[in-house]
């Protein structure tokens, strides 16, 4: 080898610098990676493994402990542990479809606005306005109320709540990123803008993209639980633990787990769905500063 | 009060996490009054060698060993309040950015006056009020300029509050680290005019980091050479420069370019370590073409030679071998073939301000240009316009007998194929999450219709007439390369349309000195090979012999000069462009100090 | 010179954002009621199961909704802005069930706010000086878990905490009525908001004043022999105040809805349960008055939070030359 490649051999370092291999090094982020796989195998293999039906009755209501209900029964007297293990995978589903629907929404908006500016970039900051100027919770109520709770509606209205926040996010790490030579050259060379913003744009923000969809995830979940918490999201009898958590909680001194057993799994999973977007969020501050001098 | 300068013994600084030394076993005096210059390239640990002398560490390092003793005190053996307390009254700092260095939300005054209040409490006569600081340094001192905000400062403006807070306590010794770096050669040389006249003035010591071996010469009285953290030599600037005896100085001095020399550049192949890559033995001898065995296995000891220190196990066979001078004619003089490139009254705008008044030139086929200007002349504008990554212009640019259209997206494929251009900063313009090969292969797309097998060839032989090998630098990411390198994939990227013109931007402006000869070495040698033109844009005049045979000068978007570069360097019609020259620092190997000193 | 004309462009500036505020209430009403009565049948939200096609055209007549949407539109402002909205549930004024109740909720909002900041700035502060030290990053990983969390889980597992057999300090759901509210019922409502807001103002305010104490200005004036005092005090403070500001008016406008899901739960007699039940209900007009109602609040919010952020910027303040 010559003495140039020698020398490169030796100063080039042996690190892959992609960023998500970097931030699973970090403990938090494998953390968070660990608890919220625990929960969503829970709630995608739960229903399969319920010893009763959901929705069949077993016991007298709030007994703490019961013949075939080991964790005890619920407002009406199903089994407490069969609606726990099927009350997951809706609640997954919904923050899934709404998070890839919003997030997918806003990387476009923002991606445009922070790469076109100008006109462009006002109007669809207007528009983004407009949509923030509700508080997301409001803007969901409103449509509840007006279409009634049904499973498209609220991912629709999750969504919606998170599209401009993506925007905003994703605009200005688009910005940061638009200065760089790299951009220019690929303009110079004449490639077409939707291959400039969407394979060289999206890639370089990839760190920060991925830290905002954990994020909006986490809020998914929130969001969607929330909602079935008012009532005003799956509806009874269907499982889910927002609804669990509502039916239950007047019982929570007599029965707890029919409270504390959904409440825990959706903090462990908004824990560690936070866990793994901060791990991301290290990583493109750089906040990792052994490597780095 | 005189005082008798300082000394500074056996400094070492290291990362506190791994106890890798990133400064070590300084050894250094100055005299009274006294300028020494302090040169090292990149990851050389100057900057953390002027801090240390301050008594400060950067967050993740810490001063291990070491004292640095003025006025009678060792500043590192003080406790660390009253440490700070000296800061300012002993030792001040000037910093190379002075924009960041000002804090955006207090007036200028009110950052000055904190500097006099600190000031020692014997010397209340010698020192200067807010009026005379600001008069020190040649800048306004009434209040309505002293109540502004820093950001209502120019640049040169922002560098000498600087410097007024760096010389209002009378301090016996000011560090001051790149402080002219991104000025324009003009406030460059007014700057260190200044400097130098405060120096004399307040009998202060001074040490001047940079890695611009040409201003240093022509500022300091001595000169200390470092690399990898040590300092290799020390001596008289004038001797030292003349008949440089360690080899990494005698290598630093092939490579500057200078007005004066008639002289090729001769780059240093490999790079600097960085610290935690540094090795047993003389961190140099990877490079060094002196190299013996016992350079590898233990580190140089001090040498103490006639005027000079050194650090150089080979200093009789160095010494022996003379400074060799290679006194071949540089850029060949090539004659330029038909004309490819013709630019006719171009105008450009941004918005309502017009950038470019009637520009025009012709470039033949295989010749290289040089376009020079300072800051705000235009000259990357102009650039821009030709690859069409400016729009706003008009006038006329024909490429090979065809109008080109104003922006990139207009052209044709072959259009966009034939002329490429080359940006400045070398990281910036490879993107972050693609390989190298991926760079050039997805750059190579865009204006050619090839299969992925012969988009792969095309990538590694351009990786190769780049002098990177395609099986080690294929698959790297731009973060795992050096600078000189992330440069030359970038021209591997531009070579692989082979195209007829490149535009180059100020393309080693952010390499070291060493790196840079040979990225224009290189340059050089594959115009040549492909009879391709070149446009050399620079603000940097001290490279025109080395790169260009016809040069035009911008200022403020007009042309000033133009013609053949030994004529316009050695006859100038304009008073800018003499100006310019005579503002260029150089060193010469001849006894006389010509340049700043008038 | 300074720019005299400085002080005029902030005046202007400041115009503008409430200008655009002002036309964001405006678009914000046309899509509440363009959600509501324009996509839904306000009719049948009505009428429920009694809609049988009489009723119907009667009741359409009534409400209007046989006339265009935009006279509907300009009638329905009319409507609100002479409280002439009646409420589906119980045909009485809008305004007279959401008077005491507003009042209820700025007082749980307000004290939870206030609270939050507090806590927020000041443990912020501290989190940035100690930022190497163990405790603080448990302090960090905490924040984080909070602000993980859904309120309503937190405020579970405080009831569960607190009013429950582990401990029974404080009552669970709020007992009581109208507008004398009990101090003691206040706390854990109180409580659970905290948890949610302070965290966050908390890892904003670190994250500013991290960046500001190791910006290079503020090395500098260390470097300048300047006592530390001084550094934060001057030098580093008023850099970090105006982004700091501008969280707090965020956090205060999210917390203005945040107060629907902790209300609930509580089942404390605010807005927030107003608009949980009218929703249920299907109340149209009380849900457009509570949502214009808190988007108006914080609209007004925002509003604030992008002015300091203006005013906070001296480049804005002065000028350039």
């Amino acid at each position: 080898m010559s003495a140039l490649a020698e020398q490169s051999a030796v100063a080039g370092g042996t690190s892959n610098p992609s960023q998500v291999r970097a931030a699973l090094r970090l403990g938090r982020t494998r953390l968070g990676l660990a608890l919220c796989l625990a929960v969503i195998g829970v709630a995608l293999v739960g229903p399969w493994l319920v010893p009763h039906s959901p929705t069949d009755f077993v016991a007298g209501p709030f007994q703490v402990r019961a013949p075939g209900a080991p964790l005890g029964s619920d407002n009406l007297g199903r089994d407490v542990l069969s609606r726990f293990l099927a009350g997951g995978k809706a609640l997954l589903i919904l923050s899934v479809l709404a998070t890839i629907a919003g997030v997918g929404l806003g990387t476009a908006v923002g991606a445009i606005a922070g790469y076109f500016r100008s006109t462009i970039d006002n109007w669809l900051m207007r528009l983004t306005d407009v949509v923030l100027a509700f508080p997301h919770i409001v803007l969901a109520l409103l449509l509840v109320a007006t279409f009634g709770p049904q499973p498209w509606l609220i991912v629709l209205a999750v969504a919606i709540g998170h599209a401009p926040r993506t925007a905003r996010i994703v605009r200005a790490a688009t910005l940061g990123v638009v200065e760089h030579d790299y951009i220019r050259a690929a303009e110079a060379v004449g490639v077409p803008w939707p291959s400039i913003v969407f394979h060289e744009i999206v890639p370089a923000i990839s760190s920060p993209l991925l830290a905002e969809t954990a994020l909006r995830f986490a809020y998914s979940l929130t969001f969607v639980s929330s909602l079935s918490f008012l009532g005003l999201g799956l509806q009874p009898p269907t499982p889910d633990w927002g609804v669990m958590i509502n039916e239950n909680r007047l019982a929570l001194t007599v029965a707890p787990f029919g409270t504390l057993l959904p409440a825990a799994a959706l903090a462990i999973l908004t824990v560690g769905t936070s866990l793994v977007s901060d791990g991301f969020s290290r990583v493109v501050a750089g906040v990792d500063r052994g490597i780095k001098s | 009060m005189t005082h008798k300068g300082i000394v500074i013994k056996g400094l070492e600084v290291v990362a506190q996490a791994s106890g890798a030394p990133i400064v070590d076993e300084i050894d250094l005096e100055i005299g009274a009054g006294e300028i020494v210059g302090l040169v090292g390239e990149s990851g050389s640990g100057k900057s953390t060698l002027g801090l240390a002398l301050l008594g400060y560490a950067r967050r993740g390092t810490k001063i291990s060993r070491g004292s640095v003793i003025l006025a009678g005190t060792d500043l590192l053996q003080l406790p660390e309040r009253v440490r700070r307390l000296q800061r300012s009254r002993l030792v001040s700092y000037v910093p190379q950015d002075p924009a960041a260095a000002l804090n955006p939300a207090l007036r200028v005054r009110t950052q000055l006056a904190e500097v006099l209040r600190n000031g020692r409490k014997g010397d209340v006569e010698s020192r200067p009020d807010l009026a005379t600081a600001l008069q020190e340094v040649e800048l306004p001192s009434d209040d309505s300029f002293s109540a502004r905000y820093p950001h209502q400062l120019s640049g040169g403006q922002q560098q000498r509050v600087a410097l007024a807070m760096a010389f209002a306590a009378r301090p016996r010794l000011i560090v001051l680290d790149e402080p002219t770096t991104g000025l324009d050669v003009t406030i460059q040389a007014k700057v260190v005019a200044t400097v130098r006249r405060l120096c004399r003035l307040t009998n202060a010591s001074a040490l001047f980091i940079s890695h611009d071996l040409a201003l240093v010469s022509e500022i300091a009285d001595r000169v200390a050479i470092m690399y990898a953290g040590r300092l290799v030599e020390t001596g008289p600037a004038r001797a030292l420069l003349d008949s440089p005896a360690h080899p990494y100085t005698q290598a630093l001095v092939r490579a500057v370019p200078s007005l004066d020399h008639e002289r090729r550049l001769t780059g240093i192949p490999g790079q600097p370590p960085s610290p935690h890559n540094r090795r047993v033995g003389c961190a140099y001898a990877p490079r060094c073409q002196f190299r013996q065995l016992v350079c590898d296995a233990e580190m140089p000891a001090s040498t103490f030679l006639r005027d000079r220190t050194l650090r150089c196990h080979q200093w009789r066979t160095v010494e022996a071998s003379g400074s060799k001078h290679d006194f071949e004619i540089r850029a060949d003089a090539r004659r330029p073939g038909n004309t490819i490139l013709r630019v006719q009254r171009l105008n450009a705008q941004y918005g309502d301000a017009r950038v470019l008044h009637d520009i025009s030139l012709q470039l033949g086929k295989g010749e290289a240009a040089a376009i020079v200007g300072e800051s705000g002349s235009g000259k990357t504008t102009f650039a821009r316009c030709l690859v069409g990554l400016h729009a706003g212009w008009f006038g006329s640019i024909q490429l090979e007998n065809e109008e080109l259209p104003q922006s990139a997206v207009k052209r044709s494929r072959h259009q966009r194929k034939i002329v490429q251009y080359i940006f400045q900063n070398p990281y910036g313009s490879l993107h972050p999450r693609r390989t190298v090969r991926s760079s050039l292969v997805r750059s190579l797309y865009a204006t050619s219709d090839v299969d992925r097998e012969a988009a792969r060839l095309s990538a590694d032989s351009a990786l190769e007439s780049v002098g990177l090998s395609p099986e080690v630098f294929g698959d790297r990411y731009p973060e795992q390369l050096s600078g000189g390198e992330c440069q030359r994939v970038a021209i591997a990227r531009a070579l692989i349309h082979e195209p007829s013109l490149l535009v180059c931007d100020e393309i080693t402006s952010a390499l070291d000195v060493s790196v840079q000869a040979s990225v224009i070495n290189l340059l050089n040698s594959l115009t040549r090979e492909r009879a391709m033109s070149i446009l050399f844009v620079t603000h940097n005049i001290a490279l025109l012999p080395h790169i260009a045979s016809s040069v035009v000068v911008l200022r403020q978007g007009r042309i000033m000069e133009a013609g053949a570069v030994d004529r316009v360097l050695s006859d100038p019609s304009s008073d800018y462009v003499r100006n310019l020259i005579r503002d260029t620092p150089r060193f010469s190997s001849h006894g006389d100090q010509a340049g700043l000193l008038h | 010179m300074p720019n005299p004309s400085g002080g005029l462009s902030i005046a202007k500036l400041i115009a503008q954002r409430i200008g655009s505020g002002v036309l964001v209430l405006v678009a914000v009403s046309m899509i509440v009621f363009g959600a509501t009565y324009g996509l839904g049948d306000p009719v049948r939200a009505m009428l429920g199961n009694e809609a049988t096609p009489e009723r119907v055209r009667a009741v359409a007549h009534e409400l209007g909704t046989d006339r265009s949407l935009v006279e509907q539109y300009i009638a329905w402002v009319e409507g609100l802005l002479t409280n002439e909205a009646k409420s589906f549930a119980t045909g009485r004024p809008v305004s007279e069930l959401l008077g005491p109740r507003l009042l209820n909720s700025m007082i749980l909002a307000g004290s939870a706010g206030l609270v939050a900041v507090l806590l927020g700035v000041a443990g912020g502060i501290a989190s940035a000086f100690w930022r190497d030290r163990s405790l603080e990053r448990l302090a960090s990983l905490i924040s984080l878990v909070l602000v993980a969390l859904p309120e309503f889980v937190t405020g579970i597992f405080l009831v569960a905490l607190l009013s429950t057999g582990v401990l029974h300090l404080l009552p669970a759901v709020y007992i009581g009525s109208g507008t004398v509210l009990d101090p003691l019922a206040l706390i854990l409502p109180m409580t659970t908001l905290v948890l949610a807001a302070a965290p966050y103002i908390l890892q904003l305010a670190r994250a500013t004043m991290i960046e500001v104490l190791e910006s290079d200005y503020v090395r500098m004036a260390r470097l300048k022999g300047i006592s530390e005092l001084r550094v934060v005090m001057i030098h580093a403070l008023p850099n970090a105040i105006g982004p700091i500001v501008q969280t707090i008016a965020i956090v205060l406008a999210w917390l203005a809805g945040g107060v629907v899901v902790v209300e609930f739960l509580f089942r404390f007699p605010g807005i927030g349960t107003a608009m949980a039940d009218a929703v249920t209900n299907r109340d149209l007009p009380t849900v457009q008055a509570i949502s214009l109602l808190i988007a108006g609040l914080y609209i007004v919010l925002n509003i604030l939070a992008d002015v300091i952020g203006l005013l906070a910027n001296p480049r804005v303040r002065h000028g350039s030359r």
